[in-house]
Formats: C-alpha cells, sequence, structure tokens
C-alpha cells in the first residue's frame, strides 16, 4: 500500500473546494455590490462603466457581502491588534461564548449519560422518558430560549449559567440517543458470558456495557460540542446580551455591519471546528488505549 | 438410574419448551442422563435437536419447563451462583479493548481472586492452552485459533470442575480442529475436569468422549448414548482403527433413527 502523503491525501482536496469556494464568492461580491455603485453613480448623474465598478465593490463600508479579504482583515483586527480585554476583540466575544458552550456541554454530557444508563437499565424509564427526550426537540430552540432565560432571571440566576442550560439542552439528546444504543450494544453472548460469572449488574456495567459504549460515546460528543456552540450563540441572540459572538451577530445586524456579522460567523466556524477536532483527538486517544484495530 | 454421589449433571424427564409467535417449540423433551464426575461427554445430533439448549439449561441461561435437573447436587443456579463451571461459547467472545490476559483476569476479577492469584493462574492458564507469550496482545491480533484457545484459557482460569463448551471449534477449519482436539484431549488429562462438549462432528464426538449422547430434533429428545471404549491414551492415528470406525457407525446410526435425514 501507498504511504499516505499530507499534502496529497489531506491538503490538496481541501484546497481545491476552499479555491472554488472563494472563486464564487468573488463572483458574488461583484454581483450583490454592483447596483450599489450603479446607484450612487446615477444619483451623482455620472456615468460608471463594469471595469471601474469591480474595485470599488470589492472595498464597501457596508457591502451587502464582504468581500473575502474585508473579512479577513476584520478578523485580523479584532483578533490579533486588540487586547484581549477589550469590547472589541473578537478573543474577548469568543471567550465568553466558548465558557457558557462547554459549561452547557459539559452538563449535557453528565445529564445524557445518566438518561441513557436509567433508560437502559430501568423498563419504566425506558417507556416513559424516551418520547418526551425526542419531543424537546421538536420545540423550536429560538422559541424556547427566552424563555429560558425569562423564567432563571426571575428566580435570581442569571450570567453564564442560563445561556449554558440553552446548550444543555441541544446537546444532551445526540449524547442519551448514542449512549443508550452504545450501553445496547454488547453483544448477547458477552453478556451471556457475565451472566455464567454470576457478575453484579454493577460489574456488567463497568466491564462490558461501559467500554463497550465507548465508540458511541465520542460520536455523539462530536455532535454535542457543535450545537452546545449553536446553542451558547443562540442563548446570546434574544436577550440583549452585550458581550459573546451571538451579540456582535445581533449588534452588527442593527447597524447593517455585515463585515462584522462575517468575521463573526467565521470564529463561530473556527471554533466548532476547533471542539469538533479536540473531540477527535480525544476519540483516537482512548480507542488506542482500548487496544482497538487501527 | 440413580445419581451416584460423583454424578456431576443428573436430568431427570426434562423438558423445554420455547414460547414462540408461531406456537409452542419444543426444543428438550424427556431428557434422562447423568455426567459423572471425570466423564468427557459429547453431545451431537443435527441443528435444531436441542444440544445447545440442554448445555445452556446446564448453565442457568436457560430454565427447563418440566423434569430436573441438578448440577453438582444443586440447581442450575446455585451452581452458577457457586461458580461452579467454564462456559466456552462457539465464538471466542474475547473483549475486543482487553488483552488476551485481560480477558482471562476478567472472571478472576469478578470472582474478586487477589492481584498476585490472578498474575498466577494467567500464567498457568496461558501455558495449558499453549499462549504462553500472548498475554499482552489484543484479541484482534491472533488467529481464530488462538482466539478460541484464549476462550478455554478464560474458562480453566478459576476453579471450576466442570466445563462445557458448546461448538468451540465449529468455525475452525479442519486442520486446527485436529490439532486443538488433540491438545484439548491433554488438557482434559491434566486438568481433571468434567467436559460436556456439543458438537456436530462425528470423528470428534468419538474421539474426544468416553461418552457420545446421540440427539435428534422435532422435538429435541436423547435417541442413544454410547460409552466409548476407546482407551484414554489417543493419538490422532487412533480415528483410522476398526474401534474408532465401529463407534462412529453406531453414532451414525444413532442419528440415523432419529429420522434427522430425513427431511
Amino acid at each position: 500500500m501507498e504511504k499516505p502523503s499530507l499534502f496529497k491525501d489531506r491538503i490538496m482536496p481541501v484546497g481545491v473546494i476552499l479555491l472554488c469556494v472563494l472563486a464564487i464568492w468573488y463572483v458574488a461580491v461583484i454581483f450583490l455590490n454592483a447596483p450599489f455603485e450603479r446607484d450612487t453613480a446615477a444619483r451623482a448623474g455620472t456615468e460608471i462603466t463594469f471595469s471601474e465598478i469591480l474595485p470599488k465593490t470589492m472595498f464597501q463600508q457596508r457591502p451587502v457581502l464582504p468581500a473575502p479579504h474585508q473579512v479577513i482583515a476584520e478578523i485580523w483586527n479584532t483578533t490579533f491588534l486588540m487586547p484581549i480585554t477589550s469590547k472589541r476583540s473578537l478573543v474577548y466575544h469568543a471567550w465568553i461564548t466558548l465558557s457558557a458552550t462547554l459549561l452547557g456541554f459539559g452538563i449535557g454530557t453528565v445529564l445524557g449519560i445518566l438518561l441513557a444508563v436509567g433508560i437502559v437499565h430501568n423498563r419504566a424509564m425506558d417507556r416513559s422518558l424516551m418520547p418526551w427526550v425526542i419531543a424537546s426537540q421538536t420545540i423550536p430552540i429560538l422559541a424556547i430560549a427566552p424563555m429560558i432565560i425569562v423564567v432563571l432571571n426571575a428566580i435570581g440566576i442569571s450570567g453564564l449559567l442560563p445561556k449554558a442550560l440553552i446548550s444543555t439542552y441541544l446537546s444532551f439528546f445526540p449524547i442519551v440517543v448514542g449512549m443508550v444504543k452504545g450501553l445496547r450494544s454488547p453483544e448477547q453472548i458477552q453478556l451471556d458470558l457475565m451472566h455464567t460469572y454470576y457478575a453484579s449488574p454493577a460489574q456488567t456495567f463497568w466491564k462490558l456495557r461501559w467500554p463497550s459504549s465507548m465508540p458511541y460515546l465520542f460520536a455523539s460528543l462530536k455532535v454535542a460540542i457543535a450545537i452546545s456552540l449553536v446553542g451558547a450563540i443562540v442563548g446570546e441572540l434574544p436577550t440583549g446580551a452585550v458581550s459573546g459572538l451571538g451579540a456582535r451577530l445581533l449588534a452588527g445586524s442593527y447597524y447593517g455591519q455585515t463585515v462584522q456579522i462575517w468575521s463573526a460567523l467565521f470564529m463561530a466556524a473556527a471554533l466548532a471546528a476547533t471542539l469538533v477536532i479536540i473531540v477527535g483527538f480525544a476519540h483516537t486517544a482512548v480507542l488506542k488505549r482500548m487496544g482497538m484495530k487501527p | 438410574m440413580t445419581s451416584t454421589p460423583t454424578s456431576v449433571v443428573s436430568a431427570r424427564h426434562l423438558g423445554l419448551t420455547f414460547e414462540t409467535n408461531d406456537g409452542p417449540v419444543n426444543a428438550l423433551t424427556g431428557v434422562n442422563l447423568d455426567v459423572n464426575k471425570g466423564d468427557f461427554v459429547s453431545f451431537i445430533g443435527p441443528s435444531g435437536c436441542g444440544k445447545t439448549t440442554f448445555l445452556r439449561v446446564i448453565a442457568d441461561l436457560e430454565k427447563p419447563t418440566s423434569g430436573s435437573i441438578t448440577v453438582n447436587g444443586t440447581t442450575p443456579e446455585d451452581a452458577r451462583k457457586n461458580r461452579s463451571y467454564g462456559y466456552v461459547f462457539q465464538a471466542a467472545a474475547l473483549y475486543p479493548w482487553r488483552t488476551i490476559e485481560k480477558n482471562i483476569a476478567l472472571p478472576l476479577e469478578i470472582m474478586g481472586y487477589s492481584t498476585a492469584d490472578q498474575k498466577a493462574r494467567i500464567d498457568r492458564t496461558l501455558d495449558l492452552v499453549n499462549l504462553t507469550g500472548f498475554g499482552k496482545k489484543f484479541p484482534w491480533q491472533l488467529s481464530g485459533g488462538m482466539q478460541q484457545r484464549a476462550s478455554i484459557a478464560r474458562a480453566l482460569a478459576f476453579d471450576a470442575d466442570l466445563l462445557l463448551m458448546d461448538e468451540p471449534f465449529g468455525a475452525l477449519d479442519e486442520i486446527v480442529r485436529d490439532h486443538l482436539n488433540e491438545q484439548l484431549l491433554k488438557l482434559w488429562d491434566r486438568t481433571n475436569k468434567t467436559i460436556c462438549f456439543v458438537t456436530h462432528s462425528i470423528p470428534e464426538a468419538v474421539y474426544l468422549s468416553t461418552k457420545i449422547v446421540v440427539m435428534s430434533p422435532r422435538p429435541g429428545r436423547v435417541t442413544d448414548i454410547i460409552e466409548s471404549t476407546l482407551p484414554k491414551e489417543r493419538p490422532l492415528g487412533i480415528r483410522e482403527t476398526p474401534e474408532f470406525l465401529q463407534i462412529a457407525h453406531r453414532v451414525r446410526e444413532g442419528l440415523r433413527a432419529g429420522h434427522s435425514y430425513d427431511e
């Protein structure tokens, strides 16, 4: 077998797609921003040619669609050239959102695992709980997020926790579904073996069900961490939050700062990708320790 | 037929009926059988004759619906709770996240053996099944035959005098199977265990056993019990002797009498 090469197998395919996306983006920038330039010229009573419009569409103050280099410049300025304690620093806002994401993800993971353990070991919980778990996800998060914030505020809980709980609300679901499947994944023959040893339910859980469920847990964690971030951002939108990536998106749309919106979006995407990659590394490390076939 | 003090398994009029959606299925009817200490008993018959079900009843993995059975003089449930048998399944059923020695340690951990004792038992049983040096390997690094030997080691690691084996070599090729049969006889000789062995191979049953139980399906029942006259010392070449062929012939006749070839 040929040795996989980093350039040929990893960088090149991703790079080609990236170039395609950038090309489409630039074309879209020209067509979406051109009408504004024509209107401006018409109002001034001057004629403007396409070759004159072209460079102008790339550097508008409030473009319909900002050009990639504008977004990159904005991210660079607000990430690296700003002290991270500044309210205009993207790192500061990302940290606010990240802390809510991680707290919500942590609570969601623990809650999801506990519910799955209950569902797998208790028939009554299996029958009664699972439909509610599924129903919980049919409610639009945008509708329930303000309710959670308002209710928690009324009982004196504010700040990080309400936002984290919205993350929890989204992230516990894939954990429950994945872990119920994972804890039920041991084969009958493996369970029979435990039965012949007269193993206690706790021993069967820790020596068989829990290790069997690890691949399912990590698949769920990858989904859960990404939607935890979505939950935290959504939690910042309807609540008039002044900091966090959600607040940044909202402020941007109030003032027509499309460059700011897009840079916050990209920051959120990069954050999600980083988190998923970290979970992926943990996944690989755990499976390696468990001696799984590479 | 009365059970003697040395009887390890004793079944009387044993029956088991599974309730299925297509109506009741008689897996076992009227089974009378004694397995004595030190016996090597093979159960042979076509699929559906109840041989695996009978083994699972001994192991308390299935409950009989009629008749009675004792294992080591008690109910199968108490025998299981006393950890008085080791069970080897059709598949090795090794836990893929545990090394071979950790797999052998699994029953020892559950039964609360000390760490030092575990270590000694792992070394001893690995030697018994000729797997010394493979303790640190993971199951996927071993061949099918070695995996099955590891699962036998796991069943031998704790102090159970009875070994229940459900077609342990069924999935292996003939050359590996011959080799493992030979090793199993040596192991039986060295450990003085009582072995109940399910198979659907006539040569395997005759080669290994001191007693061969011939079974037939629909309903699952015992049609013949053959006491082997072969000596305890059995080189592989014994399978060409007239005495061996005579016993094999009787087993084949027994299977035919059960109408098992009719359909």
